[in-house]
């Protein structure tokens, strides 16, 4: 915060404590009004919240929807990985037409919203019976997360490859190694190492996006949250438990990210990056 | 693909009107993109600002939110506020329904507005505040002639990115019970199952169509404002 103000004398401390005081009186007092709110609702009560020191609502709901949550993304995950390799390096291809039709492919996927392409697989695979109608749902819901996650990890390779000196390419060339071996060997590696930050940062997407699944009847973290407040009367201590359990895994993941920004600047040549590139931007670059 | 086809596919254009669902995706990404605007910036206020209580509380909200799933966010709009807590926005069934999906997306996405800006007030080198201070101008004078201008141009990209999440996700409402694009592409493909794929192609071709000119228009704008260094 150095950047803004000068490191304060006497008089503006005190005068901060004062303002200190009263910030914090009306940030409390918005917490008090909340809590007297749900309070007047009745939605304080212990024996709505009482239910989740026991083990029934975790080991029957809680905990078997976090493991299919966790299926659903870790599989998304690694398809993804797969979907990215394989268009990013479409992306730096040194022929014209798979660049421009990986381009294509990369930059649709990005646009179109996740929720619609899940419906799309959900109800096309349904209609295709080609496996079996229980396993629709979380193959509808891996489908749709790397369609899109996949398009920006291809994004990240190809920007991360982008970002390094050119003096990278030249010295692998200059040793004798072809176009092909130059990217194998010496720029995506770097690349996905200045990019690890940006694709810790994408686990956490993937991992709230599988929440759309109970659009699609996935029976998910937030599915099972529903199913077990709408049975036993307590809908809105339930919700709040299950996105509890998302931002705990989240705020870990969102640290990992931070860490590896932290750390990385050493093992590549190329300038670490936090996020994923723009959408667009990309366009007309090539 | 014969001609019938292609008669069959349009009929359907008839029997269901798809510019006025995007149209909703279209007014909730609207309203919701001020409104969180406006929380936003009150928050990366909050989070430069020298009161420490202040600044906790912005990164406690910025960090509890971006964290949870939209999708619980609209669920619990529906299911915890209107459901449980009786908050009614409007006494008309469906439009109570759309501002309580206005009010899920904008406390959503205004955890990312509070980053596009802060990351804004991130490109401001240093040497602008000290320069600032050496001539004499104090905290308000310096943030809002020096530090904030140059801000706002810094954030026009990030900002842009968050307007074309804001309207991907404005599909979410579907969980709040808004009939909107992705809602009408469900009921259009279980009433005509045999064009699924050209139904689907119709809506992502419909949102390419409103996210791409977003994408180039921020990129432009944040070329054109760029503050050269």
């Amino acid at each position: 915060m150095s950047t803004l103000f000068d490191v304060p004398g006497p008089v503006a401390r005190r005068r901060m404590v004062w303002v200190n005081i009263a910030a914090t009186v009306v940030v409390a007092g918005i917490g008090v009004w909340v809590l007297a709110r749900l309070g007047a609702k009745g939605q304080l009560d212990a024996a709505l919240w009482k239910p989740f020191l026991t083990a029934n609502p975790w080991t029957n709901y809680l905990i078997p929807g976090l493991v299919e949550t966790l299926k659903a993304a870790g599989i998304s995950i690694v398809t993804s990985a797969v979907y990215g390799f394989v268009f990013g390096l479409g992306r730096l291809s040194s022929s014209k037409i798979v660049r421009t039709l990986s381009g294509g492919v990369v930059e649709f996927f990005r646009a179109v919203p996740v929720l619609l392409m899940m419906i799309f697989f959900y109800l096309g695979l349904g209609q295709l019976r080609i496996i079996e109608p229980s396993d629709v749902p979380l193959v509808a819901v891996v489908l749709g997360l790397t369609f899109y996650n996949g398009s920006v990890f291809a994004e990240l390779i190809r920007s991360g490859v982008h970002g390094l000196p050119k003096g990278q390419r030249e010295a692998a060339l200059a040793v004798g190694l072809r176009d092909v071996q130059s990217l194998r060997l010496i720029e995506v590696p770097q690349a996905v190492i200045a990019m690890l930050p940006a694709i810790a940062s994408q686990l956490v997407v993937i991992l709230k996006d599988t929440a759309l699944g109970v659009i699609i009847t996935y029976p998910e973290l937030l599915d099972a949250a529903r199913r077990y407040g709408s049975g036993n009367g307590n809908i809105l201590q339930s919700l709040v438990v299950a996105a509890l359990i998302f931002i705990v895994i989240n705020y870990g993941l969102t640290k990992l990210a931070e860490m590896l920004a932290g750390r990385v600047g050493r093992r590549t040549a190329g300038k670490p990056q936090a996020e994923a590139p723009t959408l667009v931007t990309a366009i007309g670059k090539d | 693909m014969d001609d019938g086809f292609l008669q069959q596919f349009l009929s359907l254009f008839d029997e269901f009107d798809v510019l006025a669902a995007f149209w909703v995706n279209i007014q909730l990404t609207f309203y919701a993109a001020i409104l969180a605007l406006v929380l936003g910036t009150v928050l990366a206020i909050m989070r430069i600002s020298p009161v420490p209580s202040l600044r906790w509380a912005g990164s406690t909200y910025v960090t509890l939110l971006r964290n949870t799933p939209l999708t619980i966010i609209m669920v619990f709009c529906v299911l915890g506020l209107w459901g449980q807590l009786g908050l009614t926005l409007s006494p008309d069934f469906q439009t109570n329904f759309f501002r309580l999906a206005v009010l899920g997306l904008s406390v959503y996405h205004a955890a990312f507005v509070c980053e596009a800006l802060r990351s804004g007030v991130n490109t401001v080198p240093v040497g602008q505040a000290e320069a600032a201070r050496a001539i004499g101008l104090s905290f308000w004078p310096a943030a809002r002639l020096i530090i904030l201008p140059q801000a706002f141009r810094g954030s026009v990209a990030p900002l842009g990115n968050v307007l074309i999440a804001l309207t991907k996700n404005s599909t979410v409402a579907a969980a709040a019970s808004v009939a909107e694009a992705s809602g009408l592409m469900k009921t259009m493909i279980e009433f005509r199952p045999d064009v699924i794929l050209a139904i689907f192609l119709t809506f992502a071709l419909g949102f390419v169509l409103i996210v791409v000119p977003i994408g180039l228009a921020t990129t432009s704008l944040s070329r054109r404002l760029a503050v050269s260094r």
